[in-house]
């Protein structure tokens, strides 16, 4: 889809409904926070629906169709009557964009309505650039930062380009590219639990390029994968800092990066590094 | 083959602390990918060309009885055998007795993913017949008594230290201080030693990329010009193949061509296309004295019309594999049977059932990429979540798995008593995690801090913490 077909067609102060995601919520309400200011910034009339928990996917990817299903009907019914659902994860996102009509296959009405829901749902900053039109955002970051692109949102929703164009509006804020930047992080949801080595040794892979870097930040634009990078990079004595993309674009750095100990992070602030 | 598939996590551990094997994939990992971007940089409609391959495919499997009759009646009238074959076990007797029936003493091989499956070699020298693989990778495991790692690059996990320790082992014809350290030197010594076995073989057994229904030919593709000696100079040419390989047309044959060697090696077309029909006619130089082929079902069959259809479009180009981020870290072997990676993690469970490989479908981190490269289009993580999907049916998956994902779903399915929890447990975590900034253990997370720390919690939910920020901003 480009970015003027939404655009046109886009209530002026669209009512967005956050899907703050699990993994957001229980480790990271920064990242939450920073969306609603970057979605507020655009111009977008923001709510968090009550009702909401997890997307389903672990379910899903367990083969527990039924689970998934109850799920995504309460994600549906919790989120129906917003323009848009906005999700700052490509994995969730892509969950809700492309997987829940597949789950009703066998029911046209919930097929439909899942269907309907599924076009409604934007990974964030995919949102912010192709539907909001932000090309810019009013931030300023000291440092170099690398950037690993999430498996779901650049396969299943495209997000790719956005990402770098709002970070290089980003004042101070040098962007260097990532050697294998789309090769998977080894989290995988359940893999990481299911074959925590193998897991192990992916990210130990992904870790050694965003070293090599030298980039001090590491950025991504889902949870997942910025946990298991920063607790590789913690484990073995990197002070690369780990952050949501959310964060630096919406200048929002008061909290520790991930993983980063407070006082370490303290410290950093003092300074100015 | 006898499977390990089931020893999937012991077979990855041992490969992963296997460093002659790491270094063997760290090698292979950049050198396709590279020359497959090129190859398709070159060909704009890349694309287009996936979608009428993919097209061809469906149309041959949902007319798949109309069009290998057809092709059978070309074979018989163009002078040849067909030889259907239920399982493994009927397709070793059928070659076994043609064989016998030429007294054969030794026979020669092309590659063949379909003699790997129905595990020939061992079974003709049970019964006194010497196999000699003629492509060089099967021909080093070969002698090494190995299985092939990867489906068009058997040999991928040697580093080339370990072929020459090899050939000194086995070619102990040769001067034993001769030099072996040149890629060239090894390729040399190969084709001597294999020039000899060609001219003595009595049956050329090789696969078949294509079955085409229009004129009743198989068609192999390969670099080395092997399957030609191997099938031209013998008594008979035995095809092993499988019903999926069946198209309608030359030209849809040649379609395929043009995205198989290039999503496979990068190359534009393989060295050699040689399409066979039939044994060799009265005015012909050369050709077999006959020509069989041998179609093995051995479980496809059971594919049609399930979930699993589109699996029978794959035309074994070993993409999916070489673009795995785990095949990258395990190597193919860990996978325990013939097919590795993506294809296998699809394809194994449906040929040797899903209570043996059950792991395979589960070892993906769904990252996609294997779709994304897959020539055929074929939807590979949507086919490993439908066995996911079976083996939770059927109560395979591990209890401790079905027992988090239960309570998980327990919680997941009452908002307020998930706000509950998770609020608890973000606090609890972010109280005594905040000064380190991440844990180093953690009750029940012994997997993930292995080898890594789990980041600590901020210490409020987000749910909690909006609730307080904005009373109003929260809709229920």
């Amino acid at each position: 889809m480009s970015s003027s077909d939404s655009a046109a067609s886009r209530p002026a102060n669209p009512r967005v409904a956050l899907f703050v995601t699990c993994l957001v919520d229980l480790f990271r309400p920064s990242v939450g926070f920073a969306a609603v200011k970057l979605l507020e910034g655009a111009g977008c009339r923001v709510a968090v629906p009550a009702l909401q928990t997890c997307c389903g996917q672990p379910a899903f990817n367990s083969g527990d169709r039924e689970t998934a299903r109850a799920i995504a009907r309460q994600v549906i019914d919790a989120f129906a009557g917003y323009d848009y659902v906005v999700v700052p994860s490509g994995s969730c996102g892509g969950m809700l964009h492309e997987h829940y009509s597949a789950l009703f296959a066998d029911d046209a009405d919930l097929a439909a309505r899942a269907g309907d829901f599924g076009k409604r749902c934007h990974e964030l900053i995919s949102f912010l650039v192709d539907v909001m039109g932000v090309s810019a955002v009013a931030a300023r970051y000291a440092g170099t930062a690398t950037y690993h692109d999430s498996c779901s949102g650049l396969r299943e929703l495209s997000v790719k380009a956005q990402p770098r164009r709002l970070l290089a509006s980003v004042a101070g804020l040098k962007l260097t590219e990532l050697p294998g930047a789309e090769v998977c992080c080894g989290f995988g949801g359940t893999f990481c639990v299911k074959y925590p080595e193998i897991s192990d040794r992916m990210v130990a892979d992904k870790t050694r390029d965003i070293v090599a870097t030298g980039a001090d930040t590491l950025l991504a634009g889902d949870m997942g994968c910025l946990l298991n990078i920063a607790g590789k990079l913690r484990r073995d004595g990197h002070r690369v800092r780990v952050r949501h993309v959310a964060e630096v674009l919406a200048g929002a750095l008061d909290e520790p990066a991930i993983g980063e100990p407070a006082t370490e992070h303290a410290q950093a602030r003092h300074t100015g590094v | 083959m006898q499977s390990t598939s089931h020893s999937f996590k012991d077979n990855a551990r041992a490969a992963m602390a296997n460093p002659t094997l790491q270094r063997a994939m760290g090698n292979m990992r950049h050198g396709f990918l590279a020359k497959r971007l090129a190859a398709i940089d070159r060909l704009p409609e890349f694309d287009a060309l996936r979608d009428r391959a993919r097209d061809i495919k469906n149309h041959a499997l949902e007319h798949l009885d109309v069009y290998l009759e057809a092709w059978e009646a070309k074979v018989v009238s163009a002078g040849g055998h067909v030889h259907w074959a239920r399982d493994a076990e009927e397709a070793r007797r059928i070659v076994l007795a043609i064989c016998q029936r030429l007294d054969a003493r030794t026979v020669t091989k092309g590659k063949s993913m379909i003699a790997e499956e129905i595990a020939l070699n061992p079974f003709l020298e049970a019964n006194g017949i010497v196999p000699v693989e003629t492509d060089l990778g099967e021909y080093i495991i070969q002698i090494r008594n190995e299985s092939p790692s990867h489906i068009i690059a058997p040999a991928i996990h040697l580093v080339q230290d370990q072929i020459e320790q090899s050939f000194r082992e086995i070619h102990t014809q040769f001067d034993r201080d001769r030099p072996l350290v040149e890629p060239r030197q090894l390729v040399d010594e190969a084709r001597g030693v294999l020039r000899d076995k060609f001219i003595a073989a009595d049956v050329g057994i090789t696969g078949a990329n294509f079955l085409v229904a229009e004129t009743g030919s198989s068609i192999i593709v390969t670099n080395e010009g092997n399957g030609d000696l191997t099938q031209t100079l013998t008594k008979a040419h035995i095809v092993v193949t499988s019903l999926e390989k069946i198209v309608p047309t030359l030209e849809d044959a040649q379609t395929i061509l043009r995205v198989l060697a290039r999503s496979a090696t990068g190359q534009e077309y393989s060295v050699y296309t040689t399409v066979s029909t039939g044994p060799r006619r009265p005015n012909d130089l050369d050709g077999p004295g006959e020509y069989h082929v041998v179609l093995l079902d051995n479980g496809r069959s059971r594919m049609l019309g399930t979930e699993f259809q589109d699996m029978l479009r794959c035309i074994r180009c070993g993409a999916c594999m070489n673009h795995c981020p785990v095949y990258a870290t395990v190597g193919g072997h860990a996978y325990g049977w013939v097919y590795p990676g993506p294809m296998g993690a699809v394809l194994t469970p449906s040929l040797i059932g899903v209570d043996e490989a059950g792991h395979l479908p589960n070892a993906s981190t769904f990252c996609g990429k294997c779709e994304s490269v897959c020539p055929m289009r074929i939807p590979l993580p949507k086919m490993m979540r439908h066995w996911r999907e079976r083996e939770f049916e059927r109560h395979l998956s591990p209890a401790a798995m079905r027992w988090g994902i239960a309570a998980w779903a327990f919680l997941a399915k009452r908002p307020k008593l998930y706000r509950w929890v998770s609020g608890l447990t973000a606090n609890v975590l972010g109280l005594l995690g905040r000064a380190h900034g991440s844990f180093r253990n953690l009750p029940l997370a012994g997997g993930w801090t292995l080898g890594r720390d789990m980041p600590t919690p901020q210490g409020e939910t987000f749910h909690r913490a909006w609730a307080r920020r904005r009373p109003r901003g929260t809709h229920s």
